[in-house]
């Protein structure tokens, strides 16, 4: 069918500074760059260009620009170009539209409604370069209390202590399948993690073998829908495990993972035969219900000899607060919270532009009601879904976060530019895409040492940010919002926060 | 007519899981708790110690003629047993009544004093006799729910009574001493896991209005839609649980319009429409029909209940089954419960055991083997 | 209602009052290789703690008696460091899961079994002489099951399988709805030997969304009771062979005359396509 779609980028090239190297034609995947040999000319169609910048990072002359197509339709507030172009793809297709990443849409950000406190006179702050400044953090179920036996000048515990891991940082990886990531990513996140002294998570797409002995201990296993990967030496090589019910990109619905990209290795990884579609039902089939839930949660840790802290993610939704409560109830050593702007390799657009809530709001209210109930030390809480930076972390521990995760600013350290293309499978940084051509480019020693100097200059920042509050220990600021004030912000909102206006 | 409240200020609706259980004896002979209580504790884990209740029927023979109110008062608020005891000898002749005994030495958290009232309407002349005596009783039950703070309704029916509270059904059971004082021909009960906060002994299950007891295990994805058909025919929940719009929409359903449950299961579990497609013509117009009227009544989502009343219990699941049942027969008795190892626990030699498709009821009534029926398709 | 419920906490419905080893060591018999345990009233935790002892303690053969609706037989026995698989013989009501992430051992069930049958099973071999409720089998990839009478709902579903792992389901009596829902892999073999003559097997939406493996289905099915991503199909020598291995297996479990089931008239039910949803997405 004729298509009427209007471009979305347009490509520059300035030919005074274009020396014909064929860089962008080789670094485009989606061929929008070509070299006629007979004109000696470079021409760029561009149709399929979808804003990634690979070429315009790779040109040693910097001869290219691209930047969002300025053709438009008549502008309409209301009827907008995405909307627009929405229809006539769906109108050319009959199809789902299917978008990568988080949420693009304007909801209101509230971490940047957020503001921090620092110490001034009555307290001092504290310079963590000189001085003891501590991120440490043990995941897990804590005890109401310890029982010891206290013999001469040795004391002894006798209580029973659910299983705990600690993290160096606050900052874990978030869910990303092998099969939605090539199998470089998924490796550089794993150096990484174990560089740092965290942990990274295996999404549903299983951990391969090779990998299980080297980076099982900083691995989060995910036992998923599908449950793709799973088998007692997976749950058992892991740090953690955790059941995966939903994600923020898209809460309450499954994921395919097309045949095409299910390849020997991932399917092997995966265990499902070459080339099938990689069905991710919607709800896990075992679980219908919260008692359902408690029962995988000790199916788990029945599989794991009690060894493992079992986790269990979920977006956040209108209830969450009540769903955490029942999922603490029910067995989980550690509550992950996924929100309205979480990224997704593939997602229907219509989905995670609407559904959720936003993770500031469901992490506050989480955490406000499990401690009502008297059980918030029976669980940790991890905060997921457009945490950008160090501060964005800072304030979701003053929120009530054990630690978050990140998925999306991970994968810019990698080189992601947030295209939302993920699920063409068609990454041209290496990062989002199984074809070998293309997943080469990421060099896994070179990919995990930009994480790592991402999680340290991250660090960093977060042990400044805590001195400047005269705190040197992370579990200080915990659920600590005299620590944070909001602006901008309306009552209902700041209720639900759980903090004071500024100025308040 | 309640007072307008905005959608805002009502109460987050209270989402929860559980195990059911429920045995009858078609014969109508009367026997003590212990199949109920030990088939609960054999599912423990199906609970978190935050709600268990039971009901009894058949339980106050010698009072049979008269509504048998529970009433549950919190101990901080004191002055609530004197509105209510006022209000009933303002409406009721009370025959008898006294405190529920319990057992000091059980571990229960937080128990509110539980009182029985055996009544009979009192009607005043401005009040005239347009009410039925059922409704009356309904009318005056909802009065004490709604205004008299720090009260509450357990049960409202003749010979029959609602025990519950917060814990484990057997702590419960323990705490109201179930196994000793108590006998019926039908028993059921429930353990809860809800995902809100209740610490109120009101708000566990069964459910109940009049003689009707409801215990449900799920989660109504259509609660919003139930409520609000509900709503027109002056039904205004309190409690802000799946279990109320069921019982409610039982009420209307079965209790008002007389419908039987082989017809109702249609309308809550109805079956899919390419299904109906397929059905003999007549069975097509009916379940059509059924779908097109009562469209807002179908309980979308996870579901399973058993439903009692005087000589009938009967379990139902949602029509694509995503909450288990199992069913059981051993001589006159018939069993409902979430898993078959509960059954087994208290009655190890069964005649039958089996499992109904979903939406297909399985109904137990006095005197008959009505509940062979459900066997036709069941495994 | 506004009640705190602080103190409630937490209740602990699954470990609360777990016994330890020392405790219960009374219940647990071992001679040579082979185990007892008396299961009555014991917890699952208690069980799998008893269960786990024998197998480190050289059992092969472990007898769990008077179990009543325990969770997880079996499921704690990754024991890699272990040689020798192990036989579990339950008398005679299981709880749900059983055999839930099945390390390569074998359990008899005698007695009909709960949901959950063989979940996520990895590997091994579980027998039931009864009935199993829900989704049996689900998601497992390797192993066989093998239950005497019928099963619940969603039977089969998300089975897998891959290299040269094939999982193998065979069902006596019936299935209800949903059964072999996105089948992936493996073989499963419903035999409708419960039914009576001229009766269709009940279960709607028969491989809906299946997209690999084979359904072997013996009795009759109307076409609309099945999913829209399965054909029907005459069997060749290939499904005859696998048939008359597993059959010739299930009906020795149950001391049946396979022949004669046999006999009948198989059909086959194959995914049309191992991408069904691939025109779903607009690209």
């Amino acid at each position: 069918m004729f298509s009427h779609l209007l471009p979305e980028f347009l490509v520059e090239r300035r030919s005074d500074r274009c020396i014909k190297c064929r860089v962008c034609e080789r670094q485009c995947p989606n061929g929008v760059h070509h070299y006629d040999t007979e004109l000696d000319l470079m021409f760029s169609d561009e149709s399929p260009c979808v804003g990634c910048q690979r070429c315009v990072v790779f040109c040693p002359t910097n001869a290219l620009s691209v930047y969002p197509h300025p053709t438009t339709y008549r502008p309409n507030a209301s009827w907008t170009r995405e909307k627009l172009q929405d229809l006539k793809k769906q109108a050319e297709t009959g199809g789902v539209i299917l978008t990568g990443s988080g949420n693009d849409k304007p909801y209101r950000i509230y971490w940047d409604h957020l503001v921090l406190n620092a110490s001034q006179v009555t307290n001092p702050s504290i310079d963590p370069l000189r001085e003891p400044m501590e991120l440490r953090t043990y995941l897990g179920r804590k005890p109401d209390t310890l029982e010891v036996e206290v013999c001469g000048d040795r004391v002894s515990i006798t209580s029973r202590l659910s299983p705990n891991v600690p993290v160096e940082t606050p900052i874990l990886f978030s869910a990303m399948s092998y099969g939605a990531i090539s199998y470089q990513a998924f490796v550089s996140l794993a150096m990484a993690a174990k560089e740092f002294g965290t942990l990274f998570n295996t999404g549903e797409g299983g951990l391969p073998r090779e990998m299980r002995e080297k980076f099982g201990q900083n691995a989060v296993v995910q036992c998923a829908s599908g449950r793709f990967g799973v088998d007692p030496e997976y749950l058992n090589s892991a740090a953690v495990v955790e059941i995966k019910i939903g994600q923020g990109a898209k809460p309450g619905i499954g994921g395919h993972l097309p045949g095409e990209k299910v390849a020997a290795n991932i399917a092997l990884t995966r265990m499902i035969p070459e080339g099938t579609d990689a069905l991710s039902p919607a709800p896990q089939h075992d679980i219908y219900s919260i008692e359902d839930l408690s029962m995988l949660i000790y199916a788990l840790k029945e599989a794991t000899n009690y060894e493992k802290p079992v986790s269990v993610k979920i977006a956040a939704v209108h209830n969450v607060a009540a769903i955490a409560s029942g999922i603490v109830r029910a067995g989980a050593d550690i509550v992950a919270i996924d929100g309205l702007r979480g990224g997704t390799g593939a997602a229907p657009k219509a989905i995670r532009d609407n559904v959720g809530i936003p993770i500031e709001l469901a992490l506050a209210a989480v955490d406000r009601r499990l401690r009502e109930e008297g059980i918030r030390h029976k669980c940790s809480i991890i905060a997921a879904s457009g945490i950008r930076c160090s501060a964005d972390v800072v304030k979701a521990i003053a929120l009530g976060a054990d630690a978050v995760y990140i998925g999306s600013a991970a994968l810019v350290a990698m080189g992601c530019t947030l295209c939302q293309k993920c699920y063409t499978g068609k990454c041209a940084w290496g990062i989002c895409t199984q074809d070998p051509y293309l997943s080469r480019r990421l060099n896994p020693e070179i990919a995990s040492q930009r994480l790592v100097n991402l999680l340290r200059g991250w660090s960093h920042e977060i042990k400044e940010m805590l001195g400047g509050m005269g705190i040197n220990a992370i579990e200080s600021l915990r659920g600590n919002r005299e620590h944070l004030r909001g602006v901008g912000l309306e009552g209902w909102e700041l209720d639900v926060l759980g903090v004071k206006g500024a100025g308040e | 007519m309640r007072p307008q409240i905005s959608e805002r200020y009502l109460p987050e609706k209270d989402s929860q899981a559980c195990g059911l259980f429920g045995v009858m004896n078609t014969a109508g002979e009367r026997f003590g708790g212990e199949m109920a209580i030990n088939a609960m504790a054999n599912m423990k884990v199906r609970g978190n110690g935050l709600g268990g209740g039971f009901a009894i029927y058949g339980l106050y023979p010698e009072f049979r003629d008269y509504y048998a109110l529970h009433i549950m008062f919190e101990r901080h608020q004191p002055g609530a047993k004197e509105m209510v005891d006022e209000f009933l000898a303002d409406h009721f002749h009370v025959v008898y009544d006294e405190v529920i005994p319990t057992n000091k030495k059980a571990t229960v958290l937080n128990p509110p004093v539980v009182w029985r009232y055996f009544v009979s309407p009192r009607r005043h002349p401005e009040e005239g006799n347009n009410l039925s005596d059922d409704e009356f009783v309904v009318e005056k039950v909802m009065h004490i729910n709604t205004r008299i703070d720090g009260a509450y309704v357990f049960s409202s029916g003749k010979d029959m009574g609602v025990f519950k509270g917060v814990g484990f059904p057997e702590e419960i059971a323990d705490y109201f001493m179930l196994d000793r004082l108590y006998k019926g021909y039908i028993w059921t009960a429930h353990s809860r896991f809800p995902t809100n906060t209740p610490g109120w002994w009101g708000g566990a299950h069964p459910f109940s209005i009049l003689d009707w007891t409801v215990v449900h295990n799920g989660e109504l994805s259509s609660y919003g839609t139930n409520r609000r058909y509900l709503e027109m025919f002056g039904y205004y929940c309190t409690l802000y649980t799946d279990t109320e719009v069921m019982a409610y929409a039982v009420d209307l359903l079965m209790r008002r319009q007389g419908l039987p449950i082989e017809v109702v299961s249609g309308i809550f579990a109805a079956p899919m429409w390419d299904i109906i497609e397929h059905m003999e013509p007549e069975r097509r117009e009916l379940y059509k029909t059924l779908r097109m009227s009562y469209a807002p009544l179908l309980m979308n989502g996870p579901f399973t209940v058993i439903v009692a009343h005087h000589n009938e219990m009967f379990g139902l699941t949602d029509r694509i089954r995503l909450r288990p049942i199992t069913a059981a027969a051993a001589g006159d008795f018939v069993f409902l419960s979430s898993e078959e190892a509960s059954i087994r626990a208290v009655a190890p030699r069964l005649d039958l055991a089996w499992t109904p498709p979903g939406g297909e009821p399985v109904v137990a009534r006095l005197h008959t083997k009505d509940y062979l029926a459900s066997l036709t398709r069941a495994v | 209602m506004a009640v705190s419920c602080a103190r409630y906490g937490l209740r602990e419905m699954f470990l609360g009052g777990v016994r330890s080893l020392e405790e219960l060591r009374s219940r647990l018999s071992i001679e040579g290789q082979e185990a007892e345990i008396d299961a009555r009233d014991l917890v699952h935790k208690e069980i799998n703690d008893l269960i786990r002892e024998a197998a480190l303690s050289g059992a092969r053969r472990i007898t769990l008696l008077n179990v009543c609706g325990q969770r997880y037989i079996g499921t704690r026995l990754f024991l890699p460091q272990q040689d020798g698989k192990i036989e579990i013989h339950v008398y005679s009501t299981p709880g749900n899961d059983l055999g839930a992430f099945l390390a390569g051992h074998r359990i008899v069930v005698h007695g009909n079994a709960q949901d959950g049958v063989g979940n996520t099973m990895d590997d091994g071999e579980i027998v039931v002489h009864g009935r199993a409720g829900d989704i049996v089998a689900m998601a497992m990839r390797g192993g066989r099951i093998f239950i005497r009478d019928s099963v619940g709902y969603r039977a089969a579903i998300h089975m897998k399988e891959y290299t040269g792992k094939v999982p193998v389901l065979v069902i006596g009596g019936t299935a209800q709805d949903f059964f072999g829902e996105y089948m992936a892999g493996g073989i499963v073999i419903l035999l409708g030997l419960n039914l009576k003559p001229g009766e269709r097997h009940h279960a709607h939406y028969i491989g809906t969304g299946m997209h690999g493996g084979v359904i072997y289905l013996r009795g009759e099915v109307a076409p609309y009771q099945l999913g829209r991503e399965v054909g029907v199909l005459e069997l060749d020598d290939k499904d005859r062979r696998l048939l008359h291995r597993y059959v010739g297996e299930f009906a020795r479990h149950f001391n049946l005359n396979a022949e004669s089931i046999l006999d009948d008239r198989f059909v086959k039910l194959m995914p049309v396509s191992k991408r069904p949803y691939g025109r779903v997405y607009a690209y």
